[in-house]
């Protein structure tokens, strides 16, 4: 059982990276992946909004919005399907989240607040977390699986943002053309870091 | 009927002089994942231009009555709307187009173009010139797709739309198809080369460094 779930992590921080295999959250991978004090601190608040928002939308999904599964409120409602309505409540969910997250920190952990300050409503657009969302319902993951999915895509996100970033630190003594400097030349890097993350593909577990 | 200067403007500027995925580095996402053919390359642009256009002009209807600090959300549910909308046509007539864009299509919500437009112009100009801007700007992220797409169907199956031109080597021709141009950083290889291109022939994009 345990193994089971080791696999489903490892797999969803490198074998499925959100980053580099999916494309997911790419606005902001090359947007704020200049410095690494950033990208670290927005990666940190990407992998704690995904484990809070993939179960709870694995919640509503199931209890609110597929064929029939609103049986546990009345027994007339078994004909019931709204799932066609499942991008709206998601989007509305995520959004929900980050507010709260946002208000919770700021009053409880407010030197967490300040570090991930400015990044935090930036999160509520990001694809990385509506597309974990929807993987977590086309893949048919169960509650704890999307816990550990939703973790370990955002460890993934943060784990690929900090290590481009740190690229592009060190990118500034480089030479770079003068038409590749900047977005150009971070495109090139993220599609070298993707071959490199192909490497883990092939592992089974 | 002609359009004013201002209204060609809107339309025209986003295709190169102000591209959104090379210059303003939004809607990439999407980009990257759904252009290993031409077909769901030109599907996903169609649906993106419908998206964009149709947000823009509904949020440039109610600027006035959105209350500012609810703004984003408001915006959201109309474009998710939107998306859902354009989810349900290609269930209905491109089933299988529809089937192999899985995720993406949805992801359309979250894509920064759409966003993008919504807040920075459709909330301060009127619904005719916000419609031209959506639509500009989506066939700016179409003009990066199919260009993508061209290549990595090209040199990556040795057709275009399904119809073969370099006729592979498994099927008794002459070409051996490029593996690489199928996976994934291809596409990121293709769009650093354009954006080189780009500012090799527009220089006042190139960045400081």
């Amino acid at each position: 059982m345990v193994e089971h779930y080791l696999s489903l992590l490892v797999r969803s921080i490198f074998v499925e990276n959100m980053a580099l295999a999916f494309f997911l959250g790419m606005c902001s991978f090359l947007a704020c992946s200049k410095k690494v004090e950033n990208a670290f601190g927005l990666g940190l608040a990407v992998t704690f909004v995904l484990t809070i928002t993939v179960p709870i939308n694995y919640l509503v999904y199931n209890y609110l919005m597929a064929p029939g599964a609103m049986v546990w409120i009345h027994p007339s409602l078994a004909e019931v399907d709204i799932s066609f309505l499942y991008f709206l409540s998601f989007i509305g969910v995520i959004a929900a989240m980050v507010q709260i997250v946002e208000m919770i920190l700021d009053k409880y952990v407010p030197k967490l607040y300040a570090a991930l300050g400015i990044f935090l409503p930036l999160i509520a657009v990001n694809c990385a977390i509506l597309g974990a969302s929807l993987f977590m319902v086309e893949r048919g993951y169960g509650l704890s699986e999307s816990v550990v999915y939703g973790f370990g895509s955002g460890v993934g996100w943060a784990i690929a943002i900090t290590a481009l970033a740190g690229i592009r630190e060190r990118m500034r003594y480089s030479h770079v053309p003068a038409g590749l400097r900047g977005l150009g030349i971070a495109f090139v890097l993220t599609g070298l870091m993707a071959l490199g993350f192909m490497a883990f593909s092939g592992i089974q577990l | 009927m002609k359009l004013t200067r201002q209204e060609k403007e809107a339309l025209r500027d986003p295709l190169f002089d102000n591209n959104p995925i090379a210059l303003q580095v939004l809607g990439i996402c999407s980009a990257l994942a759904v252009t290993t053919n031409m077909a769901t390359a030109l599907v996903m642009s169609m649906a993106v231009v419908f998206v964009t256009a149709g947000s823009s002009t509904v949020v440039s209807f109610l600027r006035n009555n959105i209350p500012p600090n609810i703004r984003i959300i408001v915006q959201l549910s109309i474009i998710a709307s939107f998306v859902i909308l354009t989810d349900q046509i290609l269930k209905a007539y491109l089933f299988d187009i529809s089937k192999q864009l899985s995720v993406f299509v949805g992801l359309i919500i979250t894509n920064c173009i759409v966003m993008g437009r919504a807040e920075a112009y459709a909330m301060q100009n009127g619904p005719w010139l916000s419609f031209l801007d959506g639509v500009g700007n989506a066939l700016g992220y179409t003009i990066v797709l199919v260009a993508v797409g061209f290549f990595r169907e090209l040199f990556g199956a040795g057709s275009l739309f399904g119809f073969t031109i370099l006729r592979p080597v498994t099927e008794g021709g002459w070409y051996e198809p490029n593996g690489l141009m199928l996976l994934a950083p291809s596409a990121f290889f293709l769009i650093g080369v354009f954006i080189w291109i780009l500012r090799v022939w527009k220089p006042e994009q190139v960045e400081e460094s």
